[in-house]
């Protein structure tokens, strides 16, 4: 074995190299057989669940948004279905080049390809983004038929908003918009996100947002099963959406829409409540505008045009406008004279045209030259007597005055069921102190006496302070819902109406204001006009609130001032006086008198209320079909 | 003469069949069959959206199995013969595709011929371990081997390795590397030269790092963690992981893997064929085609310690630890344990170059197979 030839040697060297190669071949398969072991094995779940992930996909189910309806079943707010062009800017390479070849296909303009352009910026390209709502079935058969020209971009059904009555009531149902950056927020924080996934809307304003939770529903569910690219392939399971609730509302379409018509040219606002229960029978702030507009996001030319129009459509008067409530108060200083004893109904005074404190030399002026004469407690709220009022608020002081008035409503949210409301301000010493860090001087309630000075007033505490009023003390919150209705039983739950408190007031007192207020309206009352006859016993008061100031010795000539500067008209009223069903708080913004434009305003309403009597050139109301 | 006396006392009507027949070593081409079947098998349910391509592998089969016999029907001898000009020839075109390639995907790898495009790196896959067979055996025929052989030996797999990497090829330039250095290291290159090697190898790493391109460095750290990028480059790492842990024992069943027809896999039919396979048989179905693959390997390693002359022994030995290598940096590319290169699973994946070239090998072994007596005796 010693004398191998060198080419026995090689083969042998050859064998031993090729022997621990094998052996390492082998040891590479162990290795390997041990990674797998590992994979199949040990890890199996792990990665049955990966693969399962990535093989199924939740896919959100977006629930049908619930109607808004009003008292009577008239539809104001309702969903229809339609198809859309959208494009996936994930499975479009080019987006430009898509949309122009997609525009000899089906008409595109260039307020689509806007709207497209601000919604991926808005989406950031996520998703899928409509080029075109609203497809005619040609426009569908067409783009079927060259759908493979165009990659990415898919025809979808979707359910879109709509409020076939247009502008009617637009301050109070609002409008729904595109889920922004903000929302997105805001549902975060609240912890909703989870249920908007596959929602693209969201209440903005109005009732619209204050009852998006009830209207939302409950997001669905489907388990599809998806490829690499994500398309589906199939659906595994599903579970149902649930959609959002109907809201029936007290309001009366064709109560609202009378009272929207009686304004005319005027601005202005109203708002009617039925007493015994809070419910708001209509809301009105005119101009309105149409809330179709705002649903894909508005265009720049409507936005300017409602936004810079000098008649403000889009604030919301009823809730949010704050103006002093002139004389529209007296009633309820009345009853502060009353109960603090320093007024009996017998109690009268001469009333040279002006009143004066001991020492000052300011005369607070009466709005009638000359003074009404001898006035007692009726005759100052009949005659609208000022001098009558400057002399109680001098009286009893700024406390006696916030501590009732406050009772009424003035000073605070009212609490309807609209985001939004302004306070406005129920003038008190401590009022004062916050705000203008001042002393309050006696001076300063003689104007609050007569809702001038620093008091201001929204129009919906007006309505409610009067329909309290009417009611006897007991308020009800005022609130447009009456039930949540369920859309797939029928079935439907009260929105709360318990009372909200009751003002402890001698019945006597209240019985002889609500006597007054009715007298008001006859023959030798302020608003005798809009009071005559009348098949119903009809209490009111009216008000006018300067806007401009008038100097010590100038008369106020509405002729002759800009009719921006007219004083705005204020009225409010219920009826029938012995058993209220309506009361209302209104004004027309440089309406000049309350007895003038403002009460005409609300006979029309009360009327139609109570007698059923539509005014001649109403228009038939029926929802119409479609909008654009 | 054993291939004599089986020639004898044949009938003249089965004299055809002995003809087709005799080139061939049944024992290897039973197991490649048995492969090529399971190949097949998977390829069907990894293709079933393109039909076409199945049909088209049945092609490449039976062009690779052509060439095969007509290789096996060669003798070492002829093969030796083709050593050099295969080698000069591929060293030829890899100097044309430097200097007028075409450019995909940012390398250089094509030559287009007119009528057809090849990758003339696929034949240095060949061409080196025949060309360092051959230069090992005529050195050897005078004297045994010295260090200096060694050296010449080395330089000469240098320079299409070099040309390959500046394609740049990583993957390739690595096998035919691999492919060069079996021959090397089984020619009997003395084990303190190798230690020396790997430990100036180690050394050189930080000096190897800075010449590689941005996207080699990239595969090679994603290998370490494929979460760095789970969209671009760790994708194929941790979807054919998914694939093959999700298929757990028995796996998902033929024609069921969610992984595969959902199109998850990406490269499903080609280097990543075997996560396809792994997914629907299971661990039982790896365990059985690693055991067809160790029985191919063993038979060839039996096949080339037999051979008769030192090139065949060079060749066949080389040719076998190629093959091995293929599988097994496969199945570890698909497991998530090598990075990501363009390595074919022998048999199973589908394209053409590849299956023919492997065909060849397989000749070439049954070559030397069929003429260990002719010599020995």
């Amino acid at each position: 074995m010693a004398q191998w030839n060198p080419p026995q040697r090689e083969r042998l060297r050859f064998q031993i190299r090729l022997t621990i190669s094998a052996l390492a071949v082998l040891c590479g398969f162990g290795a390997l057989l041990a990674r797998f072991v590992y994979l199949q094995v040990v890890q199996h779940e792990y990665y049955m669940t990966r693969a399962e992930d990535n093989r199924i996909a939740l896919v959100p189910v977006a629930p049908a948004r619930g109607l808004i309806l009003d008292r009577n079943g008239v539809v104001l707010a309702r969903n229809y279905s339609a198809y859309t062009l959208e494009i996936n800017s994930k499975k479009t390479t080019d987006i430009e080049d898509t949309i122009t070849r997609l525009a000899k296909v089906v008409r595109v303009d260039s307020r689509d390809r806007r709207q497209f352009k601000r919604l991926m910026d808005e989406t950031r390209g996520a998703g899928s983004v409509p080029i075109r709502t609203r497809l005619s079935d040609e426009e569908m058969a067409r783009f079927a038929a060259n759908r493979y020209q165009f990659p990415g971009v898919e025809i979808r059904a979707r359910l879109f908003r709509e409020y076939p009555l247009q502008t009617l009531a637009s301050h109070a149902i609002g409008y729904i918009g595109r889920i922004s950056g903000r929302d997105i927020k805001h549902l975060e924080e609240s912890d909703q996100l989870e249920s908007y996934r596959g929602t693209d809307y969201i209440g903005k304003t109005g009732l619209e947002a204050s009852y998006e939770h009830e209207l939302h529903g409950t997001t669905g569910s489907a388990q599809v099963e998806i490829d690499a690219n994500g398309r589906s392939i199939r659906t595994l399971s599903s579970t149902p959406p649930v959609p959002g609730s109907n809201i029936e509302l007290s309001l009366d379409t064709r109560l609202q829409a009378v009272a929207e018509r009686a304004f005319g040219n005027y601005r202005g606002a109203l708002v009617a409540i039925e007493p015994s229960t809070g419910g708001v029978l209509a809301f009105v702030s005119h101009p309105g505008f149409d809330p179709n507009l705002f649903v894909e996001g508005i265009d720049p030319q409507h936005w300017d045009a409602l936004n810079n129009s000098p008649d403000r459509p889009l604030t919301n008067r009823a809730l949010a406008g704050t103006y002093p409530p002139g004389s529209t108060v007296k009633p309820f200083m009345a009853l502060v004279a009353l109960q603090t004893g320093k007024r009996t109904p017998e109690y009268a005074i001469d009333d040279p045209g002006y009143f004066t404190l001991p020492g000052v030399t300011h005369r607070w002026r009466d709005w009638k030259v000359g003074g009404h004469g001898r006035v007692d407690l009726q005759r100052s709220i009949v005659q609208s007597c000022d001098t009558y009022y400057y002399g109680v608020g001098n009286d009893v002081g700024i406390d006696a005055i916030h501590g009732l008035l406050s009772q009424f409503g003035f000073g605070a949210k009212t609490g309807i069921d609209l985001e939004g409301e302004r306070v406005g301000v129920l003038p008190s010493q401590n009022w004062k102190r916050e705000h203008l860090h001042q002393k309050w001087f006696s001076g300063d309630t003689i104007s609050v006496a007569i809702g001038q000075g620093y008091f201001t007033a929204t129009p919906i505490q007006l309505a409610l302070a009067v329909a309290t009023l009417a009611n006897n003390g007991v308020m009800f919150q005022p609130h447009l819902a009456r039930f949540i209705q369920d859309p797939r039983t029928g079935e439907r739950h009260a929105v709360a109406s318990d009372p909200l408190r009751s003002i402890s007031l001698d019945q006597r007192w209240m019985d002889l204001v609500k006597q007054a207020m009715v007298d008001v309206m006859r023959p030798g009352g302020t608003a005798a006009a809009a009071g005559l006859n009348s098949a119903y016993s009809f209490a009111g008061k009216t008000g006018t609130a300067q806007v401009i100031a008038i100097k010590q010795n100038e008369r106020y000539d509405a002729q002759r001032i800009n009719e921006r500067y007219r004083d705005h008209a204020l009225f409010v009223a219920f009826a029938p006086a012995e058993n209220p069903r309506i009361a209302l708080g209104m004004l027309v913004e440089n309406g000049g008198s309350g007895s003038g434009t403002a009460a005409p305003i609300a006979r029309i309403v009360l009327d139609s209320y109570l007698l059923g009597k539509i005014p001649e050139s109403m228009p038939e109301l029926q929802p119409t079909e479609g909008v654009e | 003469m054993q291939g004599d006396s089986r020639m004898t006392g044949v009938s003249p009507n089965t004299g055809w069949l002995h003809w087709a027949f005799d080139p061939l070593d049944v024992p290897l081409l039973s197991i490649v069959l048995l492969i090529v079947m399971v190949g097949l098998v998977t390829l069907y349910s990894a293709t079933i959206d393109t039909p076409s391509r199945f049909n088209a592998q049945l092609i490449n089969i039976a062009v690779g199995m052509l060439a095969m016999w007509l290789v096996a029907r060669l003798t070492p001898t002829q093969l030796m013969h083709w050593a050099v000009p295969i080698f000069a020839g591929g060293l030829l075109l890899l100097v044309l595709v430097a200097l007028q390639g075409e450019v995909v995907n940012g390398a250089r790898r094509w030559l287009s011929l007119g009528f057809m495009r090849i990758q003339p790196s696929e034949i240095m896959k060949l061409g080196a371990p025949l060309m360092l067979a051959w230069f090992f055996h005529q050195r050897s025929q005078s004297q045994a081997l010295r260090g200096g052989d060694f050296v010449i030996a080395g330089a000469l797999l240098l320079v299409p390795t070099a040309l390959i990497l500046r394609q740049p090829d990583l993957g390739t330039a690595l096998l035919v590397a691999a492919a060069g250095c079996y021959v090397i290291f089984l020619a009997g290159l003395s084990w303190r030269v190798l230690l020396a090697l790997v430990v100036a190898g180690l050394a050189s790493t930080p000096f190897v790092w800075s010449l590689l391109h941005d996207y080699q460095r990239r595969r090679l750290l994603i290998l370490l963690d494929p979460t760095q990028d789970p969209l671009g480059a760790g994708y194929h790492t941790i979807q054919s992981t998914i694939a093959v842990g999700s298929g757990g024992l028995f796996g998902k069943g033929w024609l069921n893997g969610t992984q595969t027809h959902l199109e998850f896999i990406p490269e499903r039919h080609t280097d990543f064929i075997f996560a396809v396979f792994s997914e629907e048989f299971g661990l039982a179905g790896i365990a059985l085609l690693s055991v067809l693959y160790l029985a191919l390997i063993a038979r060839a390693f039996v096949i080339a310690s037999n051979a008769p002359t030192l090139f065949a022994r060079l060749l066949g030995g080389s040719l076998v630890l190629t093959l091995a290598t293929y599988a097994l940096v496969n199945m570890g590319m698909v497991g998530g344990v090598l990075p990501v290169v363009g390595v074919p699973l022998p048999f199973i994946s589908y394209g053409g170059t590849a299956l023919v070239a492997l065909f060849i090998a397989i000749g070439a072994l049954m070559s030397i197979a069929r003429h260990r007596q002719l010599v020995a005796s």
